[in-house]
């Protein structure tokens, strides 16, 4: 799968012979090892989960966000190193004000995405930097309707109906393929969301996980937020159950 | 810079009025045409063009200094077009007013422009924006400006309503009569442009066509030019 780039893979700033740049794909290994996201493009707006990797059972449920807010009506959710996501999502933000402060109107979620993946990219051009260690799932609901993008280490962001990103992509991938996204409603999306990162989490490899769910849609008043805890607890009990019957074949 | 040097009086001012005709979803901006009045010569009656295109859709009237208006719509279009090839869509009447507030309000100490945009998108239809000398920005279901606009308070108050259509609308071009007559800086010609989901169409009325308003006189040769003729001809008549 992949080739040791012996030589050519020291700096950013460096070609290999076969024209692949070997940082940025490091970069994106760091991407794949971390919990699964998953965003996915409902007909009424965006639902996005993680699979929250808990490393220690003292730590305090809920800390460690993945999903952050970036403008009232947009969020994005990060796989890999968290601190490389939390400086892109600090860009972001600041990104999303100061095109409404100068435009006075939020900002399309296109602008966004195109805005975070320059900032992504930037950092794989000069060799005094390092490349982000994170990809970023990003979904917002602007007046053109709900919009998914995915950025990656890269800093080429492309627009999905539903993406996976980190360990159980592949998995996640195909579980979202079997979606009809065009005829989900959020409320369904976030179950199915559930259903999907319960059954891409291996219990062998890793023990425990907490599931960190948020969506933006028309229930919301089209603004980002935590998945209410009702409908979150009633997410997570159909998906263990779903797991439960699974196991039972 | 086009300022009277009598006491701080503007004389420079145009009237540019907006309204909306409301059900037909459309804009109408129309504007009598300046005197553009400089520090060289005697005042010369010109024909200017106040209503300023800045996108296809949005377009703004000008009054005040006529560089200072001139220097910011040329700014606010080309921010506009930049911004429009970035978002792969027109932009809003919003965004382009915001922009111009920015300018004018960040240059305060510099410009002296009072300005109306008016247009048609299609996520709101039609807005309109004034921003008058204080660098306010208000959404207004219609706008007056300009020296002459003070003729017209009361005339507005008492006939626009909500919900025109462009028939009836048709009744503002004598309307601006009164500052065209009284108003020493407007008059001359009438300009209208009317923005739409159809796109936009532009009137031009020469002050000849319009109605006389009240007890302006007919306008005749004066007598003045017999007196003072230096030809011998003219003493013959």
């Amino acid at each position: 799968m992949s080739s040791i780039g012996t030589g050519y893979d020291l700096s950013v700033t460096t070609f290999s012979p076969d024209g692949r740049v070997f940082q940025i794909e490091y970069a994106a290994k760091a991407v794949d090892n971390s919990g699964t996201v998953v965003g996915i493009k409902c007909k009424d707006g965006i639902v996005l989960g993680v699979e929250k990797l808990i490393a220690s059972k003292m730590m305090l449920q809920g800390s460690n966000r993945r999903i952050h807010a970036v403008h009232r009506h947009s969020g994005m959710a990060v796989a890999g190193l968290a601190a490389d996501g939390r400086q892109i999502v600090a860009r972001a933000k600041s990104e999303a004000t100061n095109y409404e402060s100068v435009y006075g109107e939020p900002i399309p979620v296109k602008e966004l995405a195109e805005r975070v993946a320059s900032y992504v990219h930037l950092c794989t051009l000069y060799w005094w930097l390092r490349p982000f260690g994170c990809g970023i799932i990003l979904g917002g609901y602007d007046r053109d309707g709900p919009e998914l993008y995915v950025v990656e280490p890269s800093g080429v962001s492309y627009r999905y109906f539903g993406a996976a990103i980190g360990k159980g992509r592949q998995a996640a991938k195909t579980e979202i393929e079997k979606l009809k996204l065009s005829e989900l409603t959020c409320r369904q999306g976030v179950i199915e969301v559930a259903k999907i990162i319960y059954g891409v989490h291996d219990e062998a490899k890793d023990k425990a996980f907490e599931l960190e769910m948020s969506w933006v849609c028309d229930e919301s008043n089209r603004l980002h937020q935590k998945v209410p805890d009702d409908l979150l607890e009633e997410a997570k009990a159909t998906a263990k159950a779903a797991l439960e019957e699974m196991d039972a074949d | 810079m086009e300022r009277g040097h009598r006491g701080g009086l503007k004389y420079k001012g145009r009237r540019d009025i907006t309204w909306q005709g409301g059900g037909r979803d459309d804009v109408e901006l129309s504007q009598t045409q300046a005197r553009d009045i400089t520090w060289q010569g005697p005042i010369k009656p010109t024909a200017s063009d106040k209503i300023t295109k800045l996108t296809n859709n949005v377009y703004l009237c000008r009054s005040g200094s006529a560089a200072d208006s001139q220097i910011v719509s040329d700014y606010v279009r080309y921010f506009l077009d930049q911004h429009t090839i970035q978002l792969g869509q027109p932009s809003t009447i919003k965004v382009a007013a915001n922009l111009v507030r920015l300018l004018s309000y960040n240059n305060k100490n510099m410009l002296q422009t009072g300005l109306i945009i008016g247009g048609w998108d299609n996520f709101e239809g039609r807005k309109i924006f004034g921003i008058p000398l204080g660098r306010t920005i208000l959404e207004l279901p219609f706008a007056i400006g300009g020296s002459g606009s003070s003729y017209l308070y009361g005339f507005f108050d008492q006939v626009w309503k909500e919900g025109m259509t462009q028939e009836e609308a048709e009744w503002s071009r004598p309307s601006l009569l009164p500052s065209l007559v009284i108003d020493g800086a407007s008059g001359g010609v009438v300009r209208t442009v009317t923005i739409n989901s159809e796109g936009v169409t532009r009137k031009f009325y020469p002050g000849d066509t319009l109605p006389l308003w009240h007890e302006e006189l007919e306008p005749q040769n004066s007598l003045l030019d017999s007196l003072s003729a230096p030809s011998p001809d003219l003493m013959v008549s």
